[in-house]
């Protein structure tokens, strides 16, 4: 069995990971929205999701206690040693594409933070009070946008609807629990994320059918990212993302 | 000129008079003391230990601020001081004082309109949206144009009687 301390870096390596390659997802909008007011919006969504990645990846590299920090953990791992869902390396597609990630990453994070609000670990419930204002107005965001877009134009809503549609399959992965997260369930440090799902399925549903738009069935999930097996797409997103400390080792502003 | 050396040791008063002075980096018109940034002000036998706290995780200010607070301090002749980050409790815009207020609506900016220990976000996403007064006109008539602004902390308004567009400091 995986002891305490191991599972913990685990865990805050998701919970950072997750922050981390959204917020590089997002910023990619940055100079390329479809408006300035959107522009904007993206890039502060990323920037919170870069704030909490600090957080999140300096607290992993104390527990871990090897002297890497928020900067070494996020530039110097490969692709397999990533633990983010794989729904947050999406590609951002269109506008709707990125929006309905969005409101289905948002929604999740929402309720989990607010569990770990209440962890044992008064670190990770500092870091997840902090977060959580933030998120909210993330949740907020998105899902107006679901609404928008689904119940605008036809062809807004014909795009909402595919995106719901193509990234439904990795919502799964977000209420999974393994090994892992049954540690930080016995030692009153995380939630069981499985009960998350039905408050994050009836803010679905309520909002699918406000905007018109049709919620998928559950089907077959894909799987792997909490474990370091990810898309081709991660790579591309680190390659970007890393470049330049692998380029040029130790480089400071 | 030489920088005048403090013989005897400022009130905490005092030196929470001087961080008065000194403004926010992104909304100059108020100061990091208005925006309740600064969280605590204590000397530790002879270091002043001054506490501060993120408005955002990513907020870009914040170590502009501990750069501005420590110039601040060192130019009143304080020269062993530290500048500690406080995430807890997480800052909230309520520590906003009523003199921040004013200067931001003063400025341009429409204040935050509720307590920020309001209705829980599943509920907020279901009710209407709060009414956000034109900073310049007054005017009740204005919609939202977007959640977030030209910083994390503030959501950008138009209104439909001046026509101006305005931010908002955001709730949280």
């Amino acid at each position: 069995m995986m002891s305490d301390q191991a599972a913990l870096f685990e865990y805050l390596l998701r919970l950072g990971d997750n922050a981390l390659i959204l917020g590089h997802r997002l910023s990619e909008w940055c100079g390329h929205s479809p408006a300035l007011e959107e522009d904007l919006a993206l890039s502060n969504v990323a920037l919170d999701l870069i704030g909490q990645t600090q957080l999140w990846l300096n607290l992993a590299g104390d527990v871990e206690g090897r002297g890497r920090d928020a900067d070494k953990l996020a530039y110097l791992r490969d692709a397999r040693d990533f633990r983010n869902v794989l729904l947050v390396e999406q590609p951002n597609g269109d506008f709707a594409a990125t929006m309905a990630r969005q409101f289905y990453f948002d929604a999740w994070h929402y309720l989990l933070l607010r569990e770990l609000t209440g962890s044992k670990d008064s670190r990770i419930a500092e870091i997840a009070a902090k977060g959580l204002k933030e998120v909210t107005y993330h949740l907020e965001r998105s899902r107006e946008w679901v609404l928008r877009l689904g119940d605008g134009t036809e062809e807004s809503h014909e795009r909402m609807q595919t995106a719901l549609d193509d990234l439904w399959m990795y919502t799964g992965e977000l209420f999974e629990t393994d090994e892992v997260d049954q540690a930080m369930i016995r030692s009153g440090m995380g939630p069981d994320l499985s009960t998350l799902h039905e408050p994050w399925l009836g803010l679905m549903h309520a909002t699918a059918e406000e905007a018109t738009l049709t919620l998928p069935q559950p089907g077959w999930a894909q799987r792997g990212g909490k474990r370091g097996m990810h898309s081709e797409h991660l790579g591309y997103i680190l390659a970007d993302l890393q470049f330049l400390q692998r380029a040029y080792p130790n480089a400071t502003w | 000129m030489p920088m005048t050396t403090v013989t005897t040791r400022p009130s905490l008063d005092e030196i929470r008079g001087w961080l008065g002075d000194v403004p926010d980096p992104e909304v100059p018109a108020v100061s990091v003391m208005d925006l309740g940034i600064v969280r605590d002000v204590q000397w530790s036998g002879d270091e002043l230990v001054v506490a501060i706290t993120p408005t955002y995780s990513g907020c870009p200010a914040t170590s502009v601020i501990a750069f501005d607070i420590e110039t601040a301090l060192r130019q009143r002749g304080i020269e062993n001081l530290r500048i500690e980050r406080r995430l807890s409790p997480p800052w909230t815009t309520d520590w906003v004082t009523e003199e921040g207020k004013r200067r931001l609506e003063a400025y341009g900016i429409a204040p935050p309109a509720e307590e920020a220990g309001g209705p829980s976000p599943f509920e907020r996403l279901l009710r209407k949206p709060l009414v956000i007064a034109c900073p310049r006109c007054k005017s009740e008539n204005t919609r939202r144009i977007s959640e977030f602004g030209s910083t994390p902390c503030k959501a950008q308004y138009q209104c439909h009687d001046c026509l101006e567009p305005f931010d908002y400091f955001k709730c949280i």
